[in-house]
């Protein structure tokens, strides 16, 4: 069979159209491949935004030809209709009428469609087809449709909807051709036989049946194996099992095998901070280098190889399938939460670092309920919090056997931490679905996908969005900040040179919130920490250990026994429980604010988590 | 071969059997959704037409949310969605009929 119907004439010396298409959009239900086709077509040369005002990611690409010429492509969310009910919908509604200020409207669309699934998903044709821009319906799939025993007259489709129709199978990069050719000469706008009323669903539906009807679709079987998996994957045993497996293993190996590539990154950042010392001379210039850039910016560096091992698991479960059986038998047990099984897969996340997890909320489509999950997701407790754990348990628990060989009791006192935390999240969340956040009662559908091997090309191009968003963070505001407290540290100069921290405007900081966490149990050292680890929460491990003139090192021996003499053993509950529920960590606080589109949930979650970690801590102090 | 004792299952007696009342591999037809208008629109564009036929597939553990299928694709709802929409249900003709 051809492999696309209606085209401009391929082959035919392309005569330069009369107005070159510049912006092409890509329109599709969920699961069609679409991101995919995307991917294909436009490679490395994409970009990813936000569109203004909303939370609603904008991946825009460009196709080059070989006269020069290149189109943009716009890969919008994927909807079922264009009845504008979800913020995906209203975007894609407003990109495809021009509606967008800083996106112009398209000059032509791929409509992307499921072909193993034909009668529904051309349900979505109706409202495109009747915007009346050249389209070109690109059918995916086309590998399942043939294995499965399905086939359609593509002639036939074409001359149904009006317009040119594609066979493509985008993991494969089958049958593009066509796509390109579309690309570069267009088409007339589509000329529909007939198109249906498009409020109502049911005529919709049936228009969509008759239209595939004559064009002779024969749906393919049932996938196989998508079947056999999900007899295990969704059984009532080995299901539970399976998942429980998954979630351990990517649990496991965020921490044992990013360990060495974070190690790595470390002894990077170690060894250029070393040279850089070498060669400038002593003046404050160095030191900003060497503590505030080196040292801010290289300690959240590290945690670039969980990020980008967090998101390749995350993009192999999404990718696969997978993602949404374990969102559906996690469900049950996150309703009880007042979430949904989407919050598992983040909330895990959040136990390496909240920021790739409050990023991973994007597979949420509920607003309310990835708010509720971007706003609990800092308690979980990260891997920036161990290096302070550790010290200030270290420091004060002495660690004697508890239940055998196999639990300490410092090791018990980090598994109350983790508890601590996630308690925390657990009522937090509770509080919020049953009153700000409460669930404007959409009721929970999830779409199971077949399963299909993930592509490198989609995995690595994931990488290395998630890397370029992490690494321009780090290399603005996280930098801005950490200069920012260098500044506070070494400021006012005394003598042309910078003044002991006690005497530096941190040390001013510190003893000028003193009063106010006096009653916590810390001094103005503590305070100094408290500042300078709003950077990056492990940060007041070294600030400490500058404070009382040793190595900052959690294992440090002599840092620890000047905390001993600090500190009183309420006090140092009382840190341990303020570092659980603060909101430390400028990078959360940056994400959130990108993540929800401005600056109202950060201001109310670092409000609520820094009162949290106050009451608690006041507590902690007066009753231990 | 399945036969169906629809009023000894759990549902809301009184407004008839809903999807909650299928067991796996069981097949009904759907009556109407009673939801509000815009949830209802919604779970349309997914297939659950009044007049479709939807079968019970798996389900996460306790059976809660199940994976439907319906027009070609499989839907997992949780038991409060599928619980208000309704099958067609006429005595002497079941509307729940097991998948062929």
């Amino acid at each position: 069979m051809s492999l696309c119907a209606g085209c401009p004439s391929a082959g035919a010396p392309a005569a330069p159209p009369a107005s070159p298409l510049r912006t092409v959009a890509l329109v599709g239900p969920p699961n069609s491949g679409k991101s995919t086709l995307f991917n294909k077509l436009t490679g490395l040369r994409q970009k990813v935004g936000n569109f203004p005002g909303v939370t609603v990611e904008r991946h825009t690409g460009q196709v080059f030809f070989p006269d020069g010429r290149a189109v943009t492509l716009i890969d919008l969310p994927g909807v079922y209709s264009l009845s504008p009910r979800s913020e995906d919908e209203q975007v894609t509604r407003d990109v495809l009428t021009g509606a967008l200020p800083d996106t112009p409207g398209p000059d032509a669309i791929l409509l992307i469609l499921d072909s193993t699934n034909l009668a529904r998903q051309l349900m979505l044709a109706a409202p495109i087809l009747s915007l009346r821009i050249p389209t070109l319906v690109v059918l995916n799939m086309a590998d399942d449709l043939r294995g499965r025993g399905g086939s359609l007259d593509l002639e036939a489709l074409a001359a149904q909807l009006g317009a040119p129709v594609a066979l493509v199978s985008a993991r494969q990069g089958e049958g593009l051709e066509p796509l390109f050719e579309f690309l570069r000469n267009s088409a007339g706008a589509p000329q529909p036989r007939e198109l249906p009323v498009l409020q109502e669903i049911p005529k919709c539906r049936q228009w969509a049946g008759r239209v595939s009807h004559r064009s002779g679709y024969h749906p393919p079987a049932p996938p196989l194996w998508t079947r056999r998996l999900d007899a295990l994957f969704l059984h009532p045993v080995a299901g539970p099992l399976t998942f429980l497996g998954v979630v351990l293993l990517v649990f496991q190996l965020l921490f044992t095998a990013a360990a060495p590539l974070m190690d790595g990154i470390r002894f990077l950042v170690a060894a250029s901070g070393r040279w850089v010392e070498a060669v400038l001379p002593a003046s404050p210039l160095r030191s900003l280098l060497i503590e505030g850039v080196w040292g801010g910016v290289g300690s959240v560096l590290v945690f670039l190889p969980q990020i980008l091992l967090l998101f390749l698991f995350i993009g192999v479960l999404e990718d696969s399938g997978y993602l949404a059986r374990a969102a559906l038998i996690a469900d049950r047990t996150m309703a009880r939460f007042g979430l949904q099984g989407k919050s598992f897969i983040p909330l895990l996340s959040a136990y390496a670092c909240a920021v790739p997890a409050i990023l991973s909320t994007r597979t949420i489509e509920n607003k309310r309920d990835r708010v509720a999950t971007i706003l609990i997701a800092p308690f979980m407790t990260c891997s920036a919090r161990l290096p302070v754990y550790t010290l200030i348990i270290a420091a004060f628990l002495p660690n004697r056997p508890l239940a055998g060989a196999f639990l300490g009791t410092r090791a018990a006192a980090l598994l109350g931490l983790y508890a601590l935390g996630f308690g925390a999240a657990v009522a937090t969340a509770r509080i919020l679905k049953s009153s700000v956040l409460k669930s404007e009662r959409t009721p929970f559908m999830l779409e199971m996908p077949s399963y299909r091997w993930p592509t490198f090309q989609s995995l690595g191009l994931r990488l290395l969005d998630r890397a370029k968003v992490f690494l321009r963070r780090a290399g603005t505001v996280i930098l801005a900040v950490t200069v920012g407290l260098w500044a506070l540290a070494h400021l006012p100069l005394q003598e042309g040179k910078a003044p002991p921290i006690e005497q530096s405007l941190a040390g001013t900081l510190g003893r000028t919130i003193e009063p106010a966490i006096r009653p916590l149990g810390f001094n103005w050292k503590i305070g100094i920490g408290l500042v300078t680890s709003l950077a990056a929460r492990e940060v007041i491990v070294g600030t400490l250990g500058t404070i009382y003139g040793m190595e900052g090192d959690a294992h440090s021996q002599s840092l620890q026994q000047s905390l001993q003499k600090d500190l009183t053993p309420g006090a140092a509950v009382a840190l341990l429980i303020f570092f659980a529920f603060a909101m430390q960590c400028i990078s959360t606080i940056a994400v959130v604010r990108r993540e929800t589109g401005g600056w109202r949930w950060p201001a109310i979650q670092f409000s609520y988590m820094t009162a949290l970690a106050f009451l608690g801590a006041f507590l902690a102090n007066h009753l231990v | 071969m399945l036969q169906l004792s629809v009023n000894k299952r759990r549902s809301d007696a009184h407004r008839g059997p809903a999807l909650t009342d299928l067991r796996r591999g069981e097949a009904g037809v759907l009556d109407r959704l009673d939801l509000p208008e815009e949830d209802a629109r919604r779970l349309m564009e997914l297939g659950f037409l009044p007049g479709s036929r939807i079968t019970a597939a798996l389900s996460a553990p306790g059976g809660d949310p199940r994976v439907f299928e319906v027009d070609g694709s499989e839907v997992a709802l949780r038991r409060e969605t599928a619980a208000r929409l309704k099958l067609r249900f006429e005595p002497g003709s079941p509307g729940m009929v097991p998948n062929p």
